[in-house]
Protein backbone atom coordinates (compact mmCIF):
# COMPACT_ATOMS: atom_id res chain seq x y z
CA UNK A 1 0.00 0.00 0.00
CA UNK A 2 2.37 2.16 1.05
CA UNK A 3 4.73 1.52 -2.26
CA UNK A 4 1.45 1.90 -4.27
CA UNK A 5 1.28 5.48 -2.74
CA UNK A 6 4.98 6.21 -3.00
CA UNK A 7 4.56 5.13 -6.95
CA UNK A 8 1.77 6.82 -7.49
CA UNK A 9 3.25 10.08 -6.34
CA UNK A 10 6.66 9.81 -7.79
CA UNK A 11 5.53 8.33 -10.99
CA UNK A 12 1.67 8.69 -11.24
CA UNK A 13 0.82 12.47 -11.90
CA UNK A 14 3.96 12.32 -14.98
CA UNK A 15 2.48 9.12 -16.75
CA UNK A 16 -0.83 10.55 -16.60
CA UNK A 17 0.44 14.02 -18.35
CA UNK A 18 2.23 11.50 -20.64
CA UNK A 19 -0.46 9.33 -21.45
CA UNK A 20 -3.03 12.80 -21.94
CA UNK A 21 -0.75 13.92 -24.75
CA UNK A 22 -1.48 10.65 -26.57
CA UNK A 23 -5.51 10.89 -25.85
CA UNK A 24 -5.26 14.21 -27.24
CA UNK A 25 -3.50 13.75 -29.86
CA UNK A 26 -5.86 11.31 -30.97
CA UNK A 27 -9.00 12.67 -30.55
CA UNK A 28 -8.06 15.93 -32.32
CA UNK A 29 -6.45 13.95 -34.99
CA UNK A 30 -9.90 11.87 -35.51
CA UNK A 31 -12.31 13.91 -34.82
CA UNK A 32 -11.06 17.81 -35.40
CA UNK A 33 -8.19 17.32 -38.32
CA UNK A 34 -9.96 14.09 -39.53
CA UNK A 35 -7.07 14.58 -42.56
CA UNK A 36 -4.22 11.75 -43.64
CA UNK A 37 -1.63 15.10 -43.28
CA UNK A 38 -2.11 14.32 -39.47
CA UNK A 39 -2.00 10.44 -38.27
CA UNK A 40 -3.51 9.53 -34.70
CA UNK A 41 -0.91 7.91 -32.46
CA UNK A 42 -2.09 4.60 -33.01
CA UNK A 43 -1.03 4.71 -36.76
CA UNK A 44 2.66 6.29 -36.15
CA UNK A 45 2.80 3.81 -33.14
CA UNK A 46 2.11 0.87 -35.84
CA UNK A 47 4.29 2.36 -38.97
CA UNK A 48 6.78 2.54 -35.96
CA UNK A 49 6.54 -0.95 -35.18
CA UNK A 50 6.57 -1.98 -38.57
CA UNK A 51 10.25 0.23 -39.70
CA UNK A 52 11.53 -0.92 -36.41
CA UNK A 53 11.10 -4.28 -37.77
CA UNK A 54 12.40 -3.45 -40.59
CA UNK A 55 15.20 -2.26 -39.02
CA UNK A 56 15.15 1.11 -41.03
CA UNK A 57 14.37 2.94 -37.89
CA UNK A 58 17.20 1.40 -35.61
CA UNK A 59 19.36 1.89 -38.47
CA UNK A 60 18.23 6.20 -38.52
CA UNK A 61 18.47 6.14 -34.92
CA UNK A 62 22.08 4.60 -34.41
CA UNK A 63 23.31 6.35 -37.47
CA UNK A 64 21.91 10.14 -35.53
CA UNK A 65 22.96 9.17 -32.22
CA UNK A 66 26.61 8.36 -32.82
CA UNK A 67 26.98 11.53 -34.30
CA UNK A 68 25.63 13.54 -31.03
CA UNK A 69 27.33 11.32 -29.23
CA UNK A 70 30.86 11.57 -30.60
CA UNK A 71 30.54 15.71 -31.33
CA UNK A 72 28.66 15.86 -27.89
CA UNK A 73 31.91 14.00 -25.94
CA UNK A 74 34.31 15.89 -27.75
CA UNK A 75 32.94 19.06 -27.80
CA UNK A 76 32.69 19.15 -23.95
CA UNK A 77 36.63 17.58 -23.46
CA UNK A 78 37.47 20.81 -25.67
CA UNK A 79 35.09 23.20 -23.45
CA UNK A 80 35.51 22.42 -20.38
CA UNK A 81 39.55 22.96 -19.87
CA UNK A 82 39.37 26.11 -22.10
CA UNK A 83 36.08 27.06 -20.01
CA UNK A 84 38.75 26.62 -16.83
CA UNK A 85 41.54 28.39 -18.00
CA UNK A 86 39.14 31.37 -19.30
CA UNK A 87 37.68 31.67 -15.69
CA UNK A 88 40.71 31.14 -14.19
CA UNK A 89 43.08 33.40 -15.69
CA UNK A 90 42.52 37.39 -16.98
CA UNK A 91 44.55 37.25 -19.91
CA UNK A 92 43.20 33.66 -21.56
CA UNK A 93 39.89 35.30 -20.68
CA UNK A 94 40.77 38.57 -22.91
CA UNK A 95 42.59 37.00 -25.49
CA UNK A 96 39.27 33.97 -26.37
CA UNK A 97 36.61 35.88 -26.08
CA UNK A 98 36.49 37.63 -29.20
CA UNK A 99 36.37 33.80 -30.22
CA UNK A 100 33.18 32.96 -27.98
CA UNK A 101 31.51 35.89 -28.07
CA UNK A 102 31.66 35.86 -32.15
CA UNK A 103 30.87 32.63 -32.58
CA UNK A 104 28.39 31.94 -30.21
CA UNK A 105 26.49 34.44 -32.76
CA UNK A 106 26.60 32.24 -35.62
CA UNK A 107 24.27 29.69 -35.11
CA UNK A 108 25.63 25.78 -35.72
CA UNK A 109 22.43 25.51 -38.07
CA UNK A 110 24.00 28.48 -40.37
CA UNK A 111 27.55 26.44 -40.18
CA UNK A 112 26.05 23.70 -41.89
CA UNK A 113 26.41 25.47 -45.63
CA UNK A 114 30.39 25.79 -45.10
CA UNK A 115 30.34 22.30 -42.98
CA UNK A 116 29.45 20.39 -45.86
CA UNK A 117 31.32 22.51 -48.24
CA UNK A 118 34.67 21.74 -45.95
CA UNK A 119 33.80 18.01 -44.87
CA UNK A 120 31.83 17.08 -47.44
CA UNK A 121 28.43 15.07 -46.48
CA UNK A 122 30.00 12.41 -44.49
CA UNK A 123 30.33 12.09 -40.92
CA UNK A 124 32.40 14.72 -40.59
CA UNK A 125 30.50 17.13 -41.16
CA UNK A 126 28.07 16.55 -38.51
CA UNK A 127 30.86 15.83 -35.92
CA UNK A 128 32.26 19.26 -36.60
CA UNK A 129 28.85 20.73 -36.36
CA UNK A 130 28.06 19.08 -33.41
CA UNK A 131 31.54 20.06 -31.57
CA UNK A 132 30.47 23.41 -32.53
CA UNK A 133 27.46 24.00 -31.10
CA UNK A 134 28.12 21.69 -28.00
CA UNK A 135 31.54 23.78 -27.00
CA UNK A 136 30.71 27.29 -26.54
CA UNK A 137 27.40 26.43 -24.70
CA UNK A 138 30.15 24.48 -22.12
CA UNK A 139 32.78 27.20 -22.25
CA UNK A 140 30.19 29.42 -21.04
CA UNK A 141 29.03 27.69 -18.52
CA UNK A 142 32.49 26.42 -17.05
CA UNK A 143 33.72 29.78 -17.00
CA UNK A 144 30.86 31.31 -15.40
CA UNK A 145 31.24 28.86 -12.86
CA UNK A 146 35.09 29.23 -11.96
CA UNK A 147 34.05 33.23 -11.58
CA UNK A 148 31.29 32.35 -9.50
CA UNK A 149 33.05 30.33 -6.60
CA UNK A 150 32.74 31.84 -3.28
CA UNK A 151 35.93 34.14 -2.85
CA UNK A 152 35.84 32.79 1.22
CA UNK A 153 36.43 29.08 -0.29
CA UNK A 154 39.56 29.92 -1.73
CA UNK A 155 40.95 32.48 1.23
CA UNK A 156 40.09 29.23 3.50
CA UNK A 157 42.14 27.07 1.26
CA UNK A 158 45.23 29.59 1.27
CA UNK A 159 45.00 29.81 4.82
CA UNK A 160 44.94 26.29 5.48
CA UNK A 161 48.24 26.18 3.59
CA UNK A 162 47.10 25.13 0.05
CA UNK A 163 49.22 25.74 -2.98
CA UNK A 164 47.91 27.46 -6.02
CA UNK A 165 47.99 24.15 -8.32
CA UNK A 166 46.36 22.38 -4.87
CA UNK A 167 43.52 25.20 -4.90
CA UNK A 168 42.77 24.68 -8.67
CA UNK A 169 42.37 20.79 -8.04
CA UNK A 170 40.89 20.69 -5.12
CA UNK A 171 38.96 23.85 -4.65
CA UNK A 172 37.86 25.46 -7.89
CA UNK A 173 37.74 22.42 -10.07
CA UNK A 174 35.16 20.43 -7.63
CA UNK A 175 33.39 24.03 -7.00
CA UNK A 176 32.67 24.64 -10.79
CA UNK A 177 31.08 20.65 -11.33
CA UNK A 178 27.74 21.73 -11.14
CA UNK A 179 27.69 24.55 -14.04
CA UNK A 180 29.88 22.06 -15.86
CA UNK A 181 27.54 19.66 -15.84
CA UNK A 182 24.23 22.09 -16.56
CA UNK A 183 26.23 23.50 -19.82
CA UNK A 184 26.62 19.94 -21.10
CA UNK A 185 23.11 18.97 -20.56
CA UNK A 186 21.90 22.59 -22.54
CA UNK A 187 24.43 21.32 -25.08
CA UNK A 188 22.86 18.05 -25.24
CA UNK A 189 19.83 19.52 -26.21
CA UNK A 190 21.09 21.70 -29.13
CA UNK A 191 23.07 18.78 -29.91
CA UNK A 192 19.64 17.50 -30.87
CA UNK A 193 18.40 20.26 -32.73
CA UNK A 194 21.40 21.21 -34.98
CA UNK A 195 22.17 16.81 -35.97
CA UNK A 196 18.15 17.17 -37.77
CA UNK A 197 19.13 20.50 -39.43
CA UNK A 198 22.28 18.86 -40.23
CA UNK A 199 20.90 15.79 -41.48
CA UNK A 200 17.96 17.28 -43.38
CA UNK A 201 19.71 19.33 -45.44
CA UNK A 202 22.85 16.67 -45.97
CA UNK A 203 23.07 13.41 -44.75
CA UNK A 204 22.31 9.42 -46.19
CA UNK A 205 20.76 8.34 -43.43
CA UNK A 206 19.66 9.43 -39.76
CA UNK A 207 16.47 10.63 -38.30
CA UNK A 208 16.78 14.19 -40.35
CA UNK A 209 16.93 12.40 -43.38
CA UNK A 210 13.71 10.21 -42.74
CA UNK A 211 12.03 13.74 -42.47
CA UNK A 212 12.98 14.84 -45.33
CA UNK A 213 12.40 11.29 -47.16
CA UNK A 214 8.80 11.36 -45.61
CA UNK A 215 8.59 14.70 -47.13
CA UNK A 216 10.04 14.45 -50.73
CA UNK A 217 7.68 10.99 -50.81
CA UNK A 218 4.78 12.21 -48.79
CA UNK A 219 4.93 9.45 -46.25
CA UNK A 220 3.54 11.24 -43.58
CA UNK A 221 3.19 8.50 -41.13
CA UNK A 222 7.12 8.27 -41.83
CA UNK A 223 7.64 11.51 -40.89
CA UNK A 224 5.61 10.98 -37.37
CA UNK A 225 7.96 8.13 -36.98
CA UNK A 226 10.78 10.18 -36.77
CA UNK A 227 9.41 13.24 -34.64
CA UNK A 228 8.03 11.09 -31.78
CA UNK A 229 11.26 9.30 -32.25
CA UNK A 230 13.56 12.28 -31.82
CA UNK A 231 11.03 13.53 -28.99
CA UNK A 232 11.43 10.18 -26.94
CA UNK A 233 15.10 10.02 -27.70
CA UNK A 234 15.57 13.50 -26.57
CA UNK A 235 13.98 12.86 -22.77
CA UNK A 236 15.47 9.42 -22.63
CA UNK A 237 18.99 11.12 -22.95
CA UNK A 238 17.98 14.21 -20.74
CA UNK A 239 16.43 12.03 -18.10
CA UNK A 240 19.66 9.59 -18.39
CA UNK A 241 21.59 12.28 -18.02
CA UNK A 242 20.11 13.72 -14.81
CA UNK A 243 20.23 10.65 -13.22
CA UNK A 244 23.81 10.29 -13.72
CA UNK A 245 24.48 13.53 -12.08
CA UNK A 246 22.17 12.59 -9.40
CA UNK A 247 23.85 9.67 -8.24
CA UNK A 248 27.54 9.98 -9.55
CA UNK A 249 27.52 13.85 -8.88
CA UNK A 250 24.56 14.12 -6.40
CA UNK A 251 27.53 15.88 -3.88
CA UNK A 252 28.33 18.48 -6.50
CA UNK A 253 24.76 20.01 -6.05
CA UNK A 254 24.77 23.33 -6.51
CA UNK A 255 22.97 23.83 -3.09
CA UNK A 256 25.92 25.21 -1.06
CA UNK B 1 57.28 39.97 22.50
CA UNK B 2 54.22 40.08 21.22
CA UNK B 3 52.84 37.13 19.23
CA UNK B 4 51.46 40.00 16.52
CA UNK B 5 51.53 43.61 15.77
CA UNK B 6 50.15 46.32 14.23
CA UNK B 7 52.63 49.33 13.59
CA UNK B 8 50.91 52.41 12.64
CA UNK B 9 49.03 50.72 10.02
CA UNK B 10 46.71 52.32 7.46
CA UNK B 11 44.20 50.83 5.03
CA UNK B 12 42.81 53.25 1.92
CA UNK B 13 40.20 51.88 -0.31
CA UNK B 14 39.87 53.33 -3.86
CA UNK B 15 35.66 53.51 -4.75
CA UNK B 16 34.69 52.59 -8.22
CA UNK B 17 34.70 56.36 -8.73
CA UNK B 18 38.21 56.81 -7.73
CA UNK B 19 37.32 58.65 -4.56
CA UNK B 20 39.49 57.28 -1.42
CA UNK B 21 37.83 55.99 1.86
CA UNK B 22 40.61 55.91 4.73
CA UNK B 23 38.89 52.99 6.58
CA UNK B 24 42.25 52.94 9.32
CA UNK B 25 44.69 55.33 10.50
CA UNK B 26 47.58 55.25 13.03
CA UNK B 27 45.88 52.02 13.86
CA UNK B 28 48.16 50.01 16.42
CA UNK B 29 47.48 46.87 18.50
CA UNK B 30 49.43 44.00 20.15
CA UNK B 31 48.29 40.77 20.44
CA UNK B 32 49.74 38.33 23.60
CA UNK B 33 50.78 34.76 22.73
CA UNK B 34 47.85 32.43 24.17
CA UNK B 35 45.08 35.53 24.66
CA UNK B 36 41.82 35.15 23.68
CA UNK B 37 41.24 39.49 22.13
CA UNK B 38 37.96 40.68 21.39
CA UNK B 39 38.03 43.36 18.61
CA UNK B 40 34.72 45.21 19.03
CA UNK B 41 33.22 48.16 17.11
CA UNK B 42 30.33 49.87 15.64
CA UNK B 43 29.56 48.83 12.41
CA UNK B 44 31.54 49.58 9.35
CA UNK B 45 34.29 50.77 11.70
CA UNK B 46 36.75 48.49 9.99
CA UNK B 47 37.11 45.51 12.09
CA UNK B 48 36.86 42.75 9.18
CA UNK B 49 39.68 45.30 7.57
CA UNK B 50 42.03 44.31 10.47
CA UNK B 51 41.11 40.53 10.13
CA UNK B 52 41.55 40.31 6.39
CA UNK B 53 45.46 41.94 6.79
CA UNK B 54 46.31 39.66 9.58
CA UNK B 55 45.01 36.62 7.90
CA UNK B 56 47.30 37.84 4.65
CA UNK B 57 43.96 38.25 2.23
CA UNK B 58 44.89 42.05 2.14
CA UNK B 59 47.88 44.39 2.53
CA UNK B 60 48.00 47.69 4.32
CA UNK B 61 48.28 50.73 2.34
CA UNK B 62 50.98 51.62 5.02
CA UNK B 63 52.35 50.77 8.07
CA UNK B 64 53.70 47.13 9.30
CA UNK B 65 51.74 43.47 10.68
CA UNK B 66 54.56 41.78 12.29
CA UNK B 67 53.84 37.93 13.31
CA UNK B 68 56.78 36.34 15.76
CA UNK B 69 58.87 39.32 14.74
CA UNK B 70 58.29 39.00 11.12
CA UNK B 71 55.97 40.53 8.38
CA UNK B 72 52.90 38.99 7.27
CA UNK B 73 52.93 38.99 3.46
CA UNK B 74 50.11 36.67 3.02
CA UNK B 75 47.64 33.91 3.75
CA UNK B 76 49.60 30.89 5.66
CA UNK B 77 48.93 27.98 7.54
CA UNK B 78 49.70 29.87 10.64
CA UNK B 79 46.94 32.27 11.11
CA UNK B 80 43.72 29.68 10.74
CA UNK B 81 40.58 31.74 9.75
CA UNK B 82 36.96 31.44 11.02
CA UNK B 83 34.36 33.08 8.40
CA UNK B 84 31.24 34.43 9.77
CA UNK B 85 28.82 32.69 6.63
CA UNK B 86 29.25 28.68 5.96
CA UNK B 87 30.24 29.82 2.06
CA UNK B 88 33.63 28.64 2.78
CA UNK B 89 33.25 24.87 3.49
CA UNK B 90 33.29 22.82 0.85
CA UNK B 91 29.53 21.76 -0.05
CA UNK B 92 31.03 18.26 -1.93
CA UNK B 93 33.13 17.35 0.83
CA UNK B 94 32.03 15.44 4.57
CA UNK B 95 32.12 17.17 7.20
CA UNK B 96 35.07 15.16 8.16
CA UNK B 97 37.25 15.69 4.75
CA UNK B 98 36.33 19.53 5.62
CA UNK B 99 38.05 19.15 8.93
CA UNK B 100 40.72 17.20 7.33
CA UNK B 101 41.59 19.14 4.42
CA UNK B 102 44.73 21.39 5.06
CA UNK B 103 46.08 17.90 6.34
CA UNK B 104 45.45 16.63 3.27
CA UNK B 105 46.60 19.64 1.41
CA UNK B 106 50.07 18.79 3.64
CA UNK B 107 49.91 15.22 2.44
CA UNK B 108 49.56 13.56 5.40
CA UNK B 109 48.72 10.02 5.38
CA UNK B 110 44.92 8.65 5.43
CA UNK B 111 44.95 7.15 8.74
CA UNK B 112 46.57 9.63 10.76
CA UNK B 113 44.18 12.95 9.46
CA UNK B 114 41.50 10.35 9.28
CA UNK B 115 42.10 9.96 13.57
CA UNK B 116 43.05 13.82 14.32
CA UNK B 117 39.74 14.60 12.30
CA UNK B 118 37.65 12.71 14.22
CA UNK B 119 39.46 14.01 17.48
CA UNK B 120 38.87 17.54 16.83
CA UNK B 121 34.74 16.99 15.47
CA UNK B 122 34.89 15.26 18.63
CA UNK B 123 35.76 18.54 20.86
CA UNK B 124 33.32 20.68 18.48
CA UNK B 125 30.52 17.93 19.58
CA UNK B 126 30.40 16.82 16.04
CA UNK B 127 31.74 13.09 16.12
CA UNK B 128 28.03 11.80 14.74
CA UNK B 129 27.75 14.10 12.24
CA UNK B 130 31.20 13.14 10.42
CA UNK B 131 29.67 11.87 6.72
CA UNK B 132 27.17 14.03 6.40
CA UNK B 133 27.88 16.94 3.52
CA UNK B 134 27.52 21.07 4.99
CA UNK B 135 23.85 21.21 2.98
CA UNK B 136 22.67 18.93 5.53
CA UNK B 137 24.02 20.42 8.63
CA UNK B 138 22.43 23.52 10.31
CA UNK B 139 24.05 26.71 10.84
CA UNK B 140 25.67 25.90 14.50
CA UNK B 141 27.05 22.35 12.83
CA UNK B 142 28.82 23.88 10.13
CA UNK B 143 30.32 26.98 12.06
CA UNK B 144 31.74 24.02 14.54
CA UNK B 145 32.90 22.32 11.04
CA UNK B 146 34.60 25.30 10.53
CA UNK B 147 36.43 25.51 13.43
CA UNK B 148 37.26 21.79 13.81
CA UNK B 149 38.73 22.62 10.50
CA UNK B 150 40.80 25.29 11.46
CA UNK B 151 41.73 23.40 14.98
CA UNK B 152 42.87 20.36 13.07
CA UNK B 153 45.13 22.74 11.15
CA UNK B 154 47.16 23.73 14.03
CA UNK B 155 47.87 27.23 13.47
CA UNK B 156 49.70 29.26 15.44
CA UNK B 157 46.55 31.74 15.45
CA UNK B 158 43.08 31.56 15.49
CA UNK B 159 41.46 34.63 13.81
CA UNK B 160 37.47 34.57 13.30
CA UNK B 161 35.15 37.25 12.29
CA UNK B 162 32.11 37.21 13.90
CA UNK B 163 31.73 33.57 13.64
CA UNK B 164 28.44 33.38 15.25
CA UNK B 165 26.81 36.59 14.09
CA UNK B 166 23.99 34.71 11.81
CA UNK B 167 23.54 32.05 14.22
CA UNK B 168 20.24 32.54 16.22
CA UNK B 169 20.43 33.42 19.91
CA UNK B 170 20.12 30.41 21.54
CA UNK B 171 22.46 28.63 19.20
CA UNK B 172 25.08 31.88 19.89
CA UNK B 173 25.02 31.36 23.87
CA UNK B 174 25.87 27.53 23.70
CA UNK B 175 28.83 28.32 21.10
CA UNK B 176 30.01 30.95 22.96
CA UNK B 177 30.03 28.55 25.89
CA UNK B 178 31.79 25.72 24.07
CA UNK B 179 34.01 28.48 22.45
CA UNK B 180 35.76 29.73 25.72
CA UNK B 181 35.74 25.85 26.80
CA UNK B 182 37.88 25.05 23.34
CA UNK B 183 40.12 27.66 24.12
CA UNK B 184 40.98 26.78 27.75
CA UNK B 185 41.53 23.14 26.97
CA UNK B 186 43.76 24.63 23.59
CA UNK B 187 45.07 28.03 24.79
CA UNK B 188 45.55 29.14 20.99
CA UNK B 189 45.59 32.53 20.40
CA UNK B 190 42.54 34.17 19.09
CA UNK B 191 41.16 37.24 17.48
CA UNK B 192 37.45 37.34 17.73
CA UNK B 193 35.81 40.41 15.34
CA UNK B 194 32.98 41.07 17.21
CA UNK B 195 30.22 44.05 17.65
CA UNK B 196 28.25 42.24 20.26
CA UNK B 197 29.70 43.87 23.87
CA UNK B 198 27.99 40.56 25.58
CA UNK B 199 29.78 38.06 23.23
CA UNK B 200 33.03 39.95 23.51
CA UNK B 201 32.74 40.13 27.80
CA UNK B 202 31.62 36.53 27.93
CA UNK B 203 34.71 35.37 25.76
CA UNK B 204 37.84 38.03 25.36
CA UNK B 205 41.01 37.66 27.77
CA UNK B 206 41.21 41.50 26.56
CA UNK B 207 38.56 43.74 24.44
CA UNK B 208 39.97 46.31 21.74
CA UNK B 209 37.47 48.96 21.35
CA UNK B 210 37.73 50.81 18.35
CA UNK B 211 36.79 54.19 16.99
CA UNK B 212 34.10 54.95 14.07
CA UNK B 213 35.33 55.05 10.74
CA UNK B 214 36.56 56.20 8.91
CA UNK B 215 39.91 56.53 10.19
CA UNK B 216 39.62 54.11 12.70
CA UNK B 217 41.83 52.89 15.08
CA UNK B 218 41.88 51.46 18.91
CA UNK B 219 39.89 53.70 21.30
CA UNK B 220 41.23 52.04 24.35
CA UNK B 221 41.86 48.43 25.47
CA UNK B 222 40.20 46.58 28.56
CA UNK B 223 41.90 43.70 30.55
CA UNK B 224 39.17 41.08 31.50
CA UNK B 225 40.09 39.57 35.02
CA UNK B 226 37.50 36.54 35.19
CA UNK B 227 38.86 33.16 35.72
CA UNK B 228 36.91 29.97 34.40
CA UNK B 229 33.21 29.86 33.03
CA UNK B 230 31.86 33.27 33.14
CA UNK B 231 28.21 34.33 33.63
CA UNK B 232 26.09 37.21 32.27
CA UNK B 233 24.39 37.27 36.10
CA UNK B 234 27.97 38.21 38.04
CA UNK B 235 28.37 41.95 38.93
CA UNK B 236 31.89 41.79 37.83
CA UNK B 237 30.31 40.57 34.28
CA UNK B 238 27.99 43.76 34.82
CA UNK B 239 30.79 46.05 35.60
CA UNK B 240 33.07 45.28 32.36
CA UNK B 241 30.00 45.37 30.53
CA UNK B 242 28.95 48.69 31.90
CA UNK B 243 32.91 49.75 31.41
CA UNK B 244 32.96 48.93 27.72
CA UNK B 245 29.41 50.13 27.03
CA UNK B 246 30.55 53.56 27.91
CA UNK B 247 33.59 53.38 25.90
CA UNK B 248 31.67 52.18 22.70
CA UNK B 249 28.36 54.10 22.89
CA UNK B 250 29.61 57.26 21.69
CA UNK B 251 31.47 55.31 19.09
CA UNK B 252 28.20 53.71 17.60
CA UNK B 253 26.14 57.33 17.93
CA UNK B 254 28.73 58.41 15.82
CA UNK B 255 28.86 55.90 13.13
CA UNK B 256 25.08 56.34 12.82
CA UNK B 257 25.01 60.17 12.29
CA UNK B 258 27.61 59.74 9.78
CA UNK B 259 25.41 56.57 7.58
CA UNK B 260 22.31 59.68 7.29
Amino acid sequence: MRLARYLWTEYGTYTLGFASLFVIWQLTSIYLVGSVLFPPPTLVFRKGLVLARSGVLLEHLAASLQRILAGFVAGSLLGIPIGLAMGSFRPVRRLLEPYTEFLRFIPSVAMITVAVIWFGIGEASKIFLIIYTTIFIVILNTAAGVSAIAPNKIRAAESLGATPAQIFFHVALPATVPYILTGMRLAMANSFTTIVAAELIAANDGLGKMLWDGRLFMLVDDIFVSLVTLGLLGFVTDRLFRWAIYTFAGKYSPAT
Amino acid sequence: MPLVSFHDVQKTYRSLHGVDYPALEHFSLDIEVGEFFCLLGPSGCGKTTVLKMLAGFEAPTAGRILMDGRPVTGASRDRGVVFQGDDSLYGWLTAAENVEFGLRMRRIGKPERRERAMRYLDLVGLRGQAKKYPAELSGGMKQRIQIARVLANEPKMLLMDEPFAALDAQTRALMQVELASIWRATRTTVLFITHDIDEAVILGKRIGVMRAGPRSRVKGVVEVSLNGARSRTDDAFLAYYKQVYEMIRDEVATSLSRAD
